[in-house]
């Protein structure tokens, strides 16, 4: 595995703190205490989901192949390329800079501009290995109250947004 | 949680059973991604401890607590649009920020909008919708987010009719 340039000044800015807090114990630096004990039962928190959740996601990516879901795309293909559009959002990782470039190479492959739209807005509302995280932290009913308004909005904005822009003839850039 | 780790535990078993390789494979996959966020991980920690510490508590409380009420979500709101945060890290924060008494409705706003919102990435959206496209987009982001956190506000009692 390579190191990056900016994970060392991460790890040695974290180092730092450890060593700012140990100083802190030594000398009875009260505002330096409070902020190891912070971290430490932060991380021990986290550390009891981290593991999980990226072994739920490292099995998702095994076992589903994005090419597969590409596959299925296809020209007019009405109402499945929507459910298709919103599983590949789910699938996408990364943020939005991810989802550009495909959302991009949809239209190419002649998506429909609605298509596109929501899938865009559901690689920000539903990626899978997010929402999984999303849950662990926040609990299910967060995450299914989220999903259940924002889903919807989601849908309904990009219909309206893919007919008007559709009918203007609009094109999206290379 | 231990649901969480049940859910695990049976995929991973049935994935065992169907596939050995494919599993050592993704068991790989899990152990580089762990290891490579985690600098950026204890930095947020890091960043998180110092904050919370030095931060007055009243300010927080104030602008994002219990009784911010449209303040507190107007201010996450802002946050989450201007901010660039993979939800790795985004998420335990927000988690931790529960357990200071940030509302619900608060954290969604805050959310939602780091997901769907993109201040930094506009430049690279209007590389691909053009300008009107990717403006329209972002707003009706926007107001998708503050609908999602008026009705997780109502769901969790934040806020009473």
């Amino acid at each position: 595995m390579r190191v990056r340039p900016g994970q060392i000044v991460q790890l040695s800015l974290a180092a730092a703190f450890g060593v700012f807090v140990a100083g802190s114990f030594a000398g009875g630096f009260g505002a330096g205490r409070e902020m190891g004990r912070t971290f430490a039962s932060t991380l021990l928190e986290m550390l009891k989901l981290l593991p999980c959740a990226f072994l739920l996601i490292a099995l998702f990516d095994v076992w589903v192949k994005r090419e597969a879901v590409e596959r299925h795309f296809g020209k007019g293909s009405g109402i499945r390329g929507y459910l298709w559009g919103i599983l590949l959002a789910g699938m996408t990782v990364g943020g939005m800079y991810v989802a550009f470039p495909v959302a991009c190479s949809l239209f190419r492959k002649g998506a429909r501009l609605s298509v596109i739209f929501a899938y865009v807005g559901f690689a920000g509302v539903c990626r899978i290995p997010m929402t999984l995280f999303e849950a662990s932290f926040m609990g299910g009913r967060f995450t299914a109250v989220r999903l259940a308004v924002s889903a919807p909005l989601v849908i309904l904005a990009s219909h309206v947004m893919g007919r008007i822009l559709e009918r203007r003839g609009y094109s999206m850039a290379e | 949680m231990i649901a969480l780790w049940a859910l695990a535990a049976v995929c991973l078993a049935l994935s065992l059973l169907a596939d050995r390789g494919r599993t050592s494979a993704a068991l790989k996959l899990a152990a580089v991604r762990l290891a490579k966020i985690l600098p950026a991980f204890l930095l947020m920690l890091v960043l998180f401890a110092v904050g919370i510490t030095l931060v007055p508590q009243e300010a927080v409380r104030r602008l994002l607590g219990q009784d911010s009420g449209a303040l507190g979500v107007a201010v996450a709101a802002a946050l989450g649009s201007v901010t660039l945060m993979p939800g790795f890290i985004a998420f335990p924060l927000c988690g931790a920020l529960l357990k200071e008494g940030v509302p619900y409705m608060v954290l969604a706003a805050f959310t939602t909008t780091l997901m769907m919102v993109g201040v930094l990435t506009y430049p690279l959206e209007r590389q691909y919708f053009g300008r009107n496209v990717a403006l329209i987009r972002n707003a009706v982001s926007l107001l998708i987010a503050l609908v999602v956190a008026v009705v997780v506000g109502v769901v969790f009692g934040e806020i009473r009719p």
